[in-house]
C-alpha cells in the first residue's frame, strides 16, 4: 500500500511553519550574522572592463594601508589552486571550457571578473584598500550580442579560439526524413523567434562566506549562503586540495537562492584558501552592485522554433534552434541549462517522433549565466506556449481549444513521449477546465469582443499557458546519459530517540522552502508522532554527510521520498522488536498511529515509544539485532516527476501609454499529493511573480562595451508589492505513481507557467492592432513602440 | 564620536566612526543581527527599523543621527514572555515569509504602516510596503498577513 491510499492526518494539512518564529524575531542566523572575533574581511577588486589583458597588478599601496593583512593578484594565488573552478556538466565530449581561476591571472573576461583581492581587519578597510591597487590593463573590444559572438568577430578566450562552446543535438524521428516530410505536408506551420533577456536572480540575501580554519588540527569549516553545501564541500576539496574528511560545510539560514546559490563561486574558494594560508577566519559578504556582476545571471537565450500541424492543429513536428549565452565562463551547470528545457518544447502535447532540437552555447563578454528558477524549462515552455498562440491565431481558433486538441489524453498515462521519457501522470483537461472556470474564460472572451473594438484604447487580453515542470532531478542513470557530473539520489536518516522523539537527517538544503516543516510532517505521518516531536537536521555536512542539496524542485520528490523510505526502514526494525516482545509473528503486526497491534488480538499492542526504549536499552532484542532505532537510506528516483498545470491571465493594455494592468491571474497547479498546501501556495505565488517580472519588468542591460547598466536594485526592477497582482491559486491532485508519497515537486512551476501566460495575454490584447510579439521586458515604452510599428507609425 | 542610543529599551553608549551607518551600528556594535542588509542603494527595505516609533531604512541613517533616540528592531517586537507581536503572528499564520530575509524589515514597515492607517485596503498595503522588496513570496501572503494583523 502506498501512502496515497491511506487515510492521512498530518500530510495535506496547512501546518504553520516551524521555521517562522526564529525568522520572525531576528533569532535566525544568516552567514553574515555569525559573529567571529578576529575574522579578516575579504574584498575583491573587479575589472571595470569586459575584455582586457592584465599586464601588471601592483598591490603595494594596498598592502601599506593600515589594517590590511595581505593583498594578492591572481598570479600571486595560482599556487593555491589544486584545480581550476569546476563546470560539472560537460554536455558534449568536445565542449570548450576556458580555465577559470577564482582570481583572473592574465585576462579579465567580463566586467566584474575578480583581478585582485585584499584581506583586512574590517570590511570597510578592505574596501578602501582595493581602491589602492593599480592594475595595468590593455582593453579589447567586448562582444555582447549572441549572433555577433557566434561569428567569432571578437573571440572571448584566445586560447580556445572560438566563442562556440558546444553544440548539442537531439534529433528524434521514426525514419530519416520524417521531420522534413512533416513540415512539407503540414496544413499549418509557424516560425517564431523568441528572445529571453538576461535576468539577475536577486535573492534578497546577498552571498556570504565565512571560512574558519583550525590551523593545527587541519580542519576547515566553511559557512556559505549556498543551496549546495554538499556539492560545495566536494569542490572545495578538489579546488584547494584540502582532504575532504577535514572539511565541514554549513549553510545556515539562507535568504533565497532561485538557482543563484546553486553554484560554487570564486569567493568561497578565496575565503577558504586565505583562511588556510593565514590561519585566521576570513569572511566576505557581497554588496548588491557586486552581486549583479559576480553572481550568475539567468535565461539569456535566442530561440528559433517551428511548429508543423495538421488540418485540425495537431502537432506533427517541432524544430528548435537555440543560441544560449554562457557568459564569459562556464559555471557549475551553465552549459546544461538549455538541455533541461530540451525535452519540454512539446509542452503537454502529443507529438509524434518528429523532433529536431539543436542548441549552441556561446561565450560572451558578460557575467556567466547558470540555473535561474526553472533553468531551461521556463524558456522551453515560453517558446511552445507562445507558438501555440501563433498557431491558433493563424488558424483562427481559440487558443484554449487548440491546446485541448493537443493535450496528451489522461488515459494515456503513464505516457511514453516522443523523447523516450515517460511522463508519470497528468490530467491537462481538468487543470485547464478549472482555470477557465476560475477566471471565467468564456465571460472574458465575451467582454473582450465588446471591448476591443476599432479605436478602443483600453484593450483586454486573455493569456493561457499550460506546462510540464519535469523535476525531481533525477534518475542518476539518465543524468549520466546527459553527461551530468553527479547523480540524482538523495539521502535520509530517521532516528527514533529513546524518549520517542524523532530526528530526521536530510541531504536537502532549504533556503525558504520550509523543509523543516514538510519533512517533519512526512515523518510524523509515517511514525504516528506529532510533527512538533520531529527535528530536521540539514545543511551541515557534519550532521548530514550525504546529500545532493536543493535545486530543480527535487527536494520533495527525491529527498522527501527518501525520508518516507527511511521511516519504513525504522518501522520494519521496530516491527521485529515489537514482535519479539509481544511473542507474535512480525507478519501479524499492524502499525498505525504509532502503535503495533497483533492482528486479531486487539489487546496485544506495543507503542513505538516502548519499542524505542527497548531498542535503546538493548536488554531484550531479537538475537543478532543491533541496538537503537535508526535507518539510513539513499533513494535514486526511477523517473523524473512531471508536475503540470494551466495558468491564465487577463490584462488590460492602454494603447496610448503602453501601460499594462494585470486584471486577474489564475494558477492551477498539479504537483501531485500536497504535503502542506500552505507552502505549495507560497511557492506558486513567488514563482508566478518571478515569471511575470521577466515579462513586465526585469532585464539586465549591458552597453556595447560590456558594462552592466542595471547593477543596483534602483536600476534593475525587481517588482515591489504595488507592481504585481494578487494570485488566485487552485489545484488538481494527480498523484505520481513513481513514489510512495505520490508527490511531484512545485518550486519552479509558478515561474514556468507565468511568463507565457502574461505575454500571451498582452499579445492577445493587441492582436487586433497587428501586434504579433513584444520584446521582454514589455515596458510601457516597448509596448507603445510595438503598437506604433504594427500600425506603420500611423497612430 | 561617542553616541548614546536606546535600542529595544536598553541604552548603549560608545564610540562610532562618523561614517558608520545605523544598520552597521545595530548589527556590529549592539550585536543585534535580525536587521538585514539587502542592498546599497536604499532600495530593498531589509534594514527597516523604528526610529522613535516610525519605520526608517537604517542604511539611510548615520549612527550619529540616532544619538539620543529610541530605536526598535525586530528583536524588540515580541513580548518579554516570548509572545509574538500580532504582526509577527499574522505573518506566521498567513505564510507571509519564506526565506525570511526580507521579513524583519517587512514586519517593521508593516507595523508602522498600521500605526498610520489602522484599516488599510489591499491597495493601501501594497503602496505602503512599496519600499520593501521580497523575492520569495510574490507579496500575496505578505499583503494577507498585514490585512489580517489589521483586524486583530
Ligand atoms: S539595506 Fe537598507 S534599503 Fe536595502
Ligand atoms: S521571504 Fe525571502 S525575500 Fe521575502
Amino acid at each position: 500500500m502506498t501512502m496515497t491510499d491511506q487515510p492521512r492526518t498530518v500530510l495535506g494539512t496547512r501546518l504553520l511553519r516551524k521555521e517562522d518564529p526564529a525568522l520572525l524575531t531576528g533569532e535566525a542566523k544568516f552567514t553574515g550574522d555569525i559573529a567571529v572575533p578576529g575574522a579578516l574581511h575579504l574584498a575583491v577588486l573587479r575589472s571595470p572592463y569586459a575584455n582586457a589583458t592584465i599586464n601588471s597588478v601592483d598591490v603595494s599601496a594596498a598592502l601599506a594601508h593600515p589594517g590590511v593583512r595581505a593583498a594578492y593578484s591572481g598570479a600571486d594565488l595560482v599556487d593555491l589552486w589544486a584545480a581550476p573552478m569546476p563546470c560539472a556538466w560537460p554536455v558534449t565530449d568536445d565542449m570548450k571550457s576556458p580555465t577559470h581561476y577564482p582570481i583572473a591571472v592574465s585576462k579579465a573576461a567580463y566586467a566584474g571578473d575578480g583581478v585582485a583581492c585584499v584581506i583586512a581587519e574590517t570590511a570597510a578597510i578592505a574596501k578602501d584598500a582595493i581602491e589602492l591597487i593599480r592594475v595595468d590593463y590593455t582593453r579589447h573590444e567586448a562582444v555582447i550580442g549572441l549572433e555577433d559572438a557566434l561569428s567569432d568577430r571578437v573571440v572571448v578566450h584566445d586560447e580556445i579560439g572560438t566563442n562556440r562552446s558546444y553544440t548539442w543535438d537531439l534529433k528524434i524521428e521514426e525514419h530519416e526524413g520524417d521531420i522534413d516530410a512533416a513540415f512539407a505536408a503540414a496544413a499549418h506551420t509557424t516560425k517564431e523567434r523568441f528572445v529571453h533577456q538576461r535576468l539577475i536572480p536577486s535573492a534578497m540575501e546577498p552571498r556570504s562566506v565565512l571560512a574558519m580554519p583550525q590551523p593545527f588540527g587541519g580542519d576547515m569549516t566553511v559557512y556559505s549562503a549556498t543551496q549546495i553545501p554538499h556539492i560545495l564541500k566536494i569542490f572545495v576539496a578538489v579546488v584547494l586540495g584540502i582532504p575532504e574528511q577535514q572539511l565541514r560545510v554549513i549553510a545556515p539560514s539562507v535568504g533565497g537562492g532561485f538557482g543563484s546559490k546553486l553554484d560554487v563561486y570564486a569567493e568561497e574558494f578565496l575565503c577558504t584558501a586565505l583562511a588556510r594560508k593565514h590561519g585566521v577566519p576570513v569572511r566576505w559578504t557581497e554588496e548588491r552592485s557586486e552581486a549583479s556582476m559576480a553572481t550568475i545571471q539567468g535565461r539569456a537565450q535566442i530561440q528559433d522554433i517551428e511548429l508543423a500541424a495538421d488540418e485540425a492543429g495537431r502537432l506533427t513536428a517541432i524544430r528548435v534552434r537555440l543560441l544560449a549565452d554562457m557568459g564569459a565562463y562556464l559555471q557549475l551547470v551553465t552549459p546544461g541549462v538549455p538541455l533541461l528545457g530540451a525535452f519540454l518544447y512539446a509542452g503537454v502535447y502529443e507529438l509524434p517522433k518528429a523532433y529536431d532540437f539543436s542548441c549552441t552555447g556561446v561565450f560572451t563578454s558578460m557575467t556567466p549565466t547558470d540555473a535561474y528558477r526553472g533553468a531551461g524549462r521556463p524558456e522551453a515552455t515560453y517558446a511552445i506556449e507562445r507558438s501555440m498562440d501563433s498557431l491558433a491565431a493563424q488558424m483562427g481558433i481559440d487558443p484554449l481549444e487548440l491546446r485541448r486538441r493537443n493535450f496528451i489524453p489522461t488515459a494515456s498515462y503513464p505516457y511514453e513521449a516522443f523523447s523516450g521519457l515517460t511522463y508519470d501522470s497528468g490530467d491537462h483537461d481538468a487543470a485547464a477546465t478549472m482555470a477557465s472556470e476560475m477566471i471565467d474564460y468564456a465571460g472574458l472572451r465575451a467582454r473582450q469582443a465588446e471591448q476591443n473594438v476599432e479605436g478602443a484604447t483600453k484593450r483586454l487580453g486573455i493569456g493561457v499557458s499550460t506546462y510540464f515542470e519535469m523535476c525531481g532531478l533525477a534518475p542518476s542513470r539518465v543524468l549520466a546519459s546527459l553527461n551530468y557530473g553527479a547523480g540524482g539520489w538523495e539521502a535520509a536518516t530517521v532516528r527514533v530517540l529513546p524518549t520517542n522523539k524523532v530526528q530526521v537527517v536530510t541531504g536537502t538544503s532549504p533556503h525558504g522552502q520550509g523543509h523543516e516543516t514538510s519533512w517533519s510532517m512526512i515523518a510524523a505521518e509515517k511514525l504516528g508522532v506529532d510533527p512538533s516531536d520531529v527535528d530536521v537536521l540539514h545543511s551541515d555536512t557534519a550532521l548530514a554527510p550525504y546529500g545532493l542539496d536543493t535545486y530543480g524542485s527535487r527536494s520533495l520528490p527525491v529527498g522527501g521520498v527518501a525520508i518516507a523510505n527511511a521511516c519504513d526502514g525504522v518501522i520494519e526494525k521496530a516491527r521485529q522488536i515489537a514482535a519479539h516482545q509481544l511473542e507474535a509473528s512480525a507478519d501479524d503486526l499492524e502499525f498505525s498511529d504509532g502503535v503495533f497491534r497483533v492482528a486479531g488480538s486487539p489487546d496485544k499492542e506495543m507503542p513505538l515509544a516502548a519499542v524505542a526504549w527497548e531498542a535503546f536499552t538493548a536488554h531484550n532484542l531479537p538475537d543478532g539485532m543491533e541496538p537503537n532505532l535508526e535507518h539510513h537510506t539513499h533513494y535514486d528516483p526511477p523517473n523524473f516527476s512531471w508536475p503540470f498545470g494551466t495558468h491564465m491571465c487577463a490584462v488590460e493594455v492602454d494603447t496610448e501609454t503602453g501601460e499594462i494592468e494585470v486584471l486577474k491571474y489564475v494558477a492551477i497547479d498539479d504537483c501531485g499529493v500536497q504535503v502542506n498546501p500552505l507552502i505549495v501556495e507560497g511557492q506558486v505565488h513567488g514563482g508566478v511573480i518571478q515569471g511575470l517580472a521577466q515579462v513586465l519588468y526585469e532585464g539586465a542591460v549591458y552597453d556595447g562595451d560590456g558594462n552592466l547598466r542595471t547593477s543596483t536594485l534602483a536600476e534593475y526592477l525587481v517588482p515591489a508589492a504595488p507592481d504585481v497582482p494578487p494570485i488566485t491559486t487552485g489545484h488538481t491532485v494527480t498523484p505520481s505513481p513513481t513514489n510512495q508519497l505520490g508527490v511531484k515537486g512545485v518550486g519552479e512551476a509558478g515561474t514556468i507557467g507565468a511568463a507565457p501566460a502574461v505575454m500571451n495575454a498582452i499579445v492577445d490584447a493587441l492582436s487586433g492592432l497587428g501586434v504579433h510579439d513584444i520584446t521582454m521586458p514589455a515596458s510601457p515604452h516597448t509596448v507603445w513602440n510595438a503598437i506604433q510599428q504594427a500600425q506603420g507609425g500611423s497612430q | 564620536m561617542e553616541i548614546s542610543v536606546t535600542v529595544n529599551g536598553v541604552t548603549h553608549t560608545g564610540d562610532v566612526e562618523p561614517r558608520t551607518l545605523l544598520v552597521q551600528y545595530i548589527r556590529e556594535h549592539v550585536g543585534l543581527t535580525g536587521t538585514n542588509i539587502g542592498c546599497d542603494t536604499s532600495s530593498c527595505g531589509a534594514c527597516s527599523v523604528h526610529l522613535n516609533g516610525e519605520a526608517v531604512k537604517s542604511c539611510t541613517v548615520l549612527a550619529v543621527q540616532a544619538d539620543g533616540q529610541q530605536i526598535t528592531t525586530i528583536e524588540g517586537l515580541a513580548a518579554d514572555d516570548g509572545t509574538l507581536h500580532p504582526m509577527q503572528q499574522a505573518f506566521m499564520e498567513n505564510h507571509g515569509l519564506q526565506c525570511g530575509y526580507c521579513t524583519p524589515g517587512m514586519v517593521m514597515a508593516a507595523t508602522s504602516l498600521l500605526k498610520e492607517n489602522p484599516n488599510p485596503s489591499e491597495h493601501d498595503v501594497r503602496i505602503g510596503l512599496e519600499g520593501n522588496l521580497c523575492r520569495c513570496t510574490g507579496y500575496h501572503n505578505i499583503v494577507q498577513s498585514v490585512l489580517a494583523a489589521a483586524t486583530k
